[in-house]
């Protein structure tokens, strides 16, 4: 598996050095679907430039990324390229490597099932063979790599690139269990990846053999130590901030800023509008719930997906990309990368045409409906809005599409594939 | 006998009150007469100078001396020629020094020379507090307030998104040796508009009003159908002597206007007091100490350019702007002055017209298309042959304006030009501007460029002026230097001189102190549609609603089988059936 690999990792990094030497990168990098304030690269080297002229970068709203950053590209600024690739190079090979062992680890369960006897007869074709999981892996990492957004993102060098690295890396050290080295991913510059935490939380437990339940001793133990250590990783990443900063002026102006949203830059995501257009009286309440619409559907999900963690992580993973509030295209690079490994689900999808399509239209129309508004002046902001409205419906439908399907499959796993009514005629599923 | 007393009572009562108001008068008038009043003074003055364009340019000051102090807590109550209002506000506010001016209208340096008093286009407002003062921002807050209601304008617009506080450009133009700048505020109000409101209370400050001087040539409407227009008052603390063992307060009323050889409709080149101001001089201001009309001559001594008249044989010669200027002078004050009809109108005519070159001079522009980006280009010209000199560039940009300091650049002649000193002050969204300040070198006859790039920001709906398409002022920028003089400048400031030569302080010979204003700036955001408020948040909810209701329906429903609904005819049949309590189909 190392060869097809390497040639994959080979082309993508082709494919980028040779956009960062044309004259496309710089405009790339200006595009607002691609780069937000909070992972601008511009705003990177202002902010480097604000610190080699004596001034605090977080003393003016210019510049949010973490204080880590600084430092790291203090010394790196001049290999930036190499740094994004790099990036990118990382989160293919973490993703690969977490699929694969993902893949054994439901072969092996797929396994102990067929030989006690839990599937009824007719669902075998459901069954899934190690010959088609095979390539899987290297699915996910073509996916990642040469995915138009990823590609996009990398070139523009947005911090994105960095933040999706971060949390392949949890999700690897998740999937191998590997507690030690399971560190926060809430380091890089957005606090919603802490909904990560439930899924890796559950995924740990089912490793280890922990049943869920309220009652044992044994799950609030393994949850205090996880807790504990969660937080304790947290702890030292924010205390290393302030440490390299000297000051907490950092915590206002990356994490304040993500939660408040002052900045209302136009960019894929529901906020800018909404709140460009907000009566000021009820700015704070819908804020508080476009805020608390994020991370609420961590229980219910994960109480729904207890036994199927990893489907949990794309769903959250999905969720966070759609709600949050400064999206940019490198965080859905980084769930429809997971895409392929739900490949066995396509026979129960129903919308899969449509939501394509209009995903397809949608990122056609973006770069033409902003200049109209933004250059041309022809059209106004209600035409690039209507685009980012329709972008994030079918995103939305596309993610409770693959749930139904999901859902669907474990559905007929348990109560068979070929369901007769009553009176033997063939039945219909819906949902009750 | 009853009738007789009581007339007589009556005198002796009457006679008593009379000797008893008597005496009162008496002793509060020995009283007042043995309490020194502080000594005031008054001077007016005009200043009219042919531009080499064909225009004319006419100055007025107006200065009042007082040998007071506002500031050791004893309560003035005597005023006399210095106006309460001001008088007022400078002991409530303990202002040390205040300079506010109104200007319509943009100085073009390169057809008109130098002004003698700069001021950027709208208002501009910078004051230092003394030291005793403990929250500067919060007098500074009332001292707005204040001096709007006093002047008519809407100073209440100035808040801490557009005042900054430099920390070179303003030093302090009369005397004191405070130089912490957080007594320092400066702030600029770009589209603040000057109309006859400004002129009347502007005009109540003064000793005789408009009634009686040089005031009464102010009349609004030809002043304000002119090509500039700035008033401006000044005030701040000077030294008496050479010594200064004695302080007093100077107010300096100025008032800039620049009339336009082709607005009244003739070709003639020919300009008078009644053309300009539509009145004619009848005395002086009684009031006044010196009353007094300057000629700029020096570019026609010998009368061959343009002749004036009724002429005079009184002469001046004064050091303004670097050089040596020869002036004619009308002295109101006698009655000679004003010949057989009792009223003066001075009459200039051209014979022929050249034109000049300013030794400092800068403009400034935005460049780019469309509205997410932009640069703002700043032009520096320093016209000298061979002298170069350092100026100081401020620059205060509006916080939506987001500039990148890391695209700063210096070039002259092609090369790059390192500033040898830059303060930057970042902006904070909806609380301060950006505040750039740099010190840079300017080789001899050159074109130094100042570019930054910016990137426009989505302001909310509310946050949009009602003409939201007109776009949005940015501030002139302010340029200070010392700039090399031909001649020997005279430091010696307490001697006798003419009011438009003794502005600006001047500590050195070979240089002179001069502030050039470029430009404001008018740039367009992107805007939201404002029709939209309840149709943009019907729509966002929707789609969270879409995204809720799926999830929803997918965590809380399960898959059942679905049994057919049997149709219409059947289920009334099943429902008449139960009625009559026989089994359904």
């Amino acid at each position: 598996m190392a060869a097809p690999l390497t040639l994959l990792l080979l082309v993508a990094v082709t494919v980028r050095a040779a956009l960062y030497r044309s004259s496309l990168a710089d405009l790339i990098s200006e595009r607002v679907e691609v780069v937000s304030p909070l992972t601008a690269w511009k705003r990177v080297v202002e902010g480097l430039a604000l610190l080699d002229l004596g001034v605090s970068p977080y003393s003016g709203d210019v510049f949010h990324e973490t204080p880590l950053i600084i430092y790291l590209f203090h010394f790196l600024v001049d290999y930036a390229e190499i740094t994004f690739m790099l990036a990118d190079v990382i989160t293919a090979v973490a993703l690969y490597l977490s699929v694969k062992d993902y893949n054994k680890q439901v072969f092996r369960k797929q396994k102990y099932a067929l030989e006690a006897d839990r599937y009824p007869l007719d669902c075998l074709e459901l069954i899934r063979s190690p010959k088609e999981m095979q390539y899987i892996p290297l699915k996910v990492a073509m996916f990642y790599l040469l995915n138009p957004f990823t590609i996009l993102s990398c070139v523009a060098k947005s911090t994105c690139g960095l933040n999706n690295a971060v949390i392949a890396l949890f999700v690897l050290s998740t999937i191998k269990g590997n507690s030690r080295t399971h560190s926060s991913p809430a380091e890089g510059n957005s606090i919603y990846p802490l909904t990560l935490c439930a899924a890796a939380l559950l995924y740990l437990l089912q490793r280890q053999y922990i049943p869920v339940n309220l009652r044992r001793f044994s799950f609030w133990w393994f949850v205090a130590q996880y807790a504990f250590m969660y937080l304790g990783s947290l702890f030292v990443i924010v205390g290393l901030s302030f440490f390299l900063l000297g000051s907490w002026d950092f915590l206002p102006s990356v994490y304040g800023f993500i939660l408040s949203v002052p900045d209302l830059t136009p960019n894929i995501g529901l906020f800018w509008y909404f709140f460009a257009e907000m009566f000021e009286h009820f700015r704070l309440f819908f804020l508080c719930v476009f805020q608390i619409n994020v991370f609420f559907y961590t229980v219910p999900l994960s109480i729904k997906l207890k036994e199927h963690p990893v489907f949990l992580i794309f769903m959250q993973l999905a969720v966070i990309s759609i709600f949050k509030s400064y999206p940019t295209v490198g965080d859905i690079a980084l769930y429809m990368a997971f895409l392929p490994v739900w490949s066995h689900l396509h026979r129960f999808l129903r919308n899969i045409f449509l939501v394509s399509c209009v995903l397809l239209a949608c990122s056609a129309l973006f770069p033409v409906l902003w200049h109209l508004w933004i250059y041309a002046g022809s059209a106004n902001s209600n035409f690039y809005y209507a685009i980012t409205l329709l972008f994030n419906v079918a995103q939305i439908l596309l993610v409770s599409d693959y749930f139904y399907a999901f859902l669907r499959r474990e559905h007929h796993l348990s109560h068979g594939l070929y369901l007769k009514r009553k009176d033997g005629s063939e039945a219909t599923l819906v949902l009750k | 006998v009853c009738v007789r007393v009581c007339v007589r009572v009556c005198v002796c009562a009457c006679v008593c009150v009379c000797a008893c108001v008597c005496v009162c008068v008496c002793v509060c008038v020995c009283v007042c007469s043995s309490v020194p009043q502080p000594k005031d003074d008054f001077q007016e003055e005009l200043v009219i100078r042919p531009l080499h364009s064909g225009d004319i340019y006419a100055s007025f000051q107006f200065r009042t001396l007082w040998e007071t102090d506002f500031m050791r807590g004893n309560k003035v109550s005597h005023y006399r020629l210095f106006p309460k209002s001001l008088g007022q506000v400078i002991s409530k506010f303990s202002v040390r020094e205040l300079h506010i001016s109104f200007t319509q209208g943009y100085w073009r340096t390169m057809q008109w020379g130098q002004p003698f008093l700069p001021s950027p286009p709208g208002a501009e407002l910078w004051v230092w507090f003394q030291d005793s003062v403990t929250d500067v921002d919060g007098t500074w807050k009332e001292l707005t307030n204040v001096l709007s209601g006093i002047f008519c304008a809407s100073l209440n617009f100035i808040d801490s998104t557009n005042t900054v506080q430099p920390s070179a450009s303003f030093k302090p133009l009369g005397i004191g040796n405070v130089t912490d700048h957080r007594f320092l505020r400066y702030a600029t109000l770009p589209r603040e508009i000057v109309c006859t409101e400004n002129l009347t209370p502007w005009k109540k400050l003064l000793p005789c009003g408009s009634k009686a001087g040089l005031a009464v040539l102010l009349k609004s409407e030809k002043l304000f159908h002119s090509s500039f227009h700035s008033q401006a008052v000044h005030i701040r603390p000077v030294c008496q002597d050479w010594q200064c063992k004695t302080t007093s307060w100077e107010l300096r009323q100025t008032l800039n206007v620049v009339f336009d050889l082709h607005t009244p409709g003739q070709g003639k080149l020919e300009w008078s007091l009644f053309k300009m101001f539509s009145r004619t001089l009848t005395e002086a201001c009684p009031l006044a100490s010196s009353s007094k009309i300057y000629i700029d001559i020096t570019d026609d001594p010998q009368g061959e350019q343009f002749e004036v008249s009724p002429a005079t044989h009184l002469l001046s010669q004064a050091m303004v702007l670097g050089d040596r200027r020869t002036f004619s002078v009308y002295d109101l004050t006698q009655q000679i002055t004003f010949g057989t009809v009792r009223s003066l109108n001075l009459l200039i005519r051209w014979k022929s017209r050249d034109m000049l070159r300013p030794l400092l001079h800068a403009e400034r522009y935005v460049a780019g298309y469309g509205l997410q980006t932009g640069e703002i280009h700043t032009l520096m010209y320093n016209n000298h042959p061979y002298r170069s000199f350092p100026v100081l560039l401020l620059d205060s940009v509006p916080w939506y304006l987001r500039l990148y300091i890391h695209t700063l650049t210096v070039t002259s002649k092609g090369k790059d030009n390192k500033p040898s000193y830059i303060h930057y002050q970042p902006s904070k969204d909806r609380v301060r501007p950006h505040l750039l300040e740099m010190l840079v070198q300017l080789p001899p006859n050159s074109v130094t460029e100042v570019t930054v790039q910016f990137e426009r920001a989505l302001l909310k709906w509310t946050e949009y002026t009602p003409d939201p398409n007109h776009g949005f002022y940015v501030g002139s920028s302010v340029i200070s230097s010392l700039v090399p003089s031909i001649v020997a400048m005279d430091t010696n400031s307490t001697r006798e001189q003419p009011l438009f030569s003794s502005f600006f302080p001047c500590k050195e010979e070979s240089s002179y102190f001069m502030r050039v204003y470029t430009e404001p700036l008018l740039v367009n955001l992107p805007t939201p549609d404002f029709s939209m408020p309840y149709n943009v948040i019907c729509l966002t909810c929707t789609v969270v609603a879409v995204g809720y209701g799926s999830l929803y329906n997918l965590l809380t429903r399960s898959f059942q089988i679905e049994e057919p609904s049997p149709g219409l005819a059947k289920r009334i049949a099943n429902i008449i059936r139960k009625m009559r309590g026989v089994p359904p189909l």
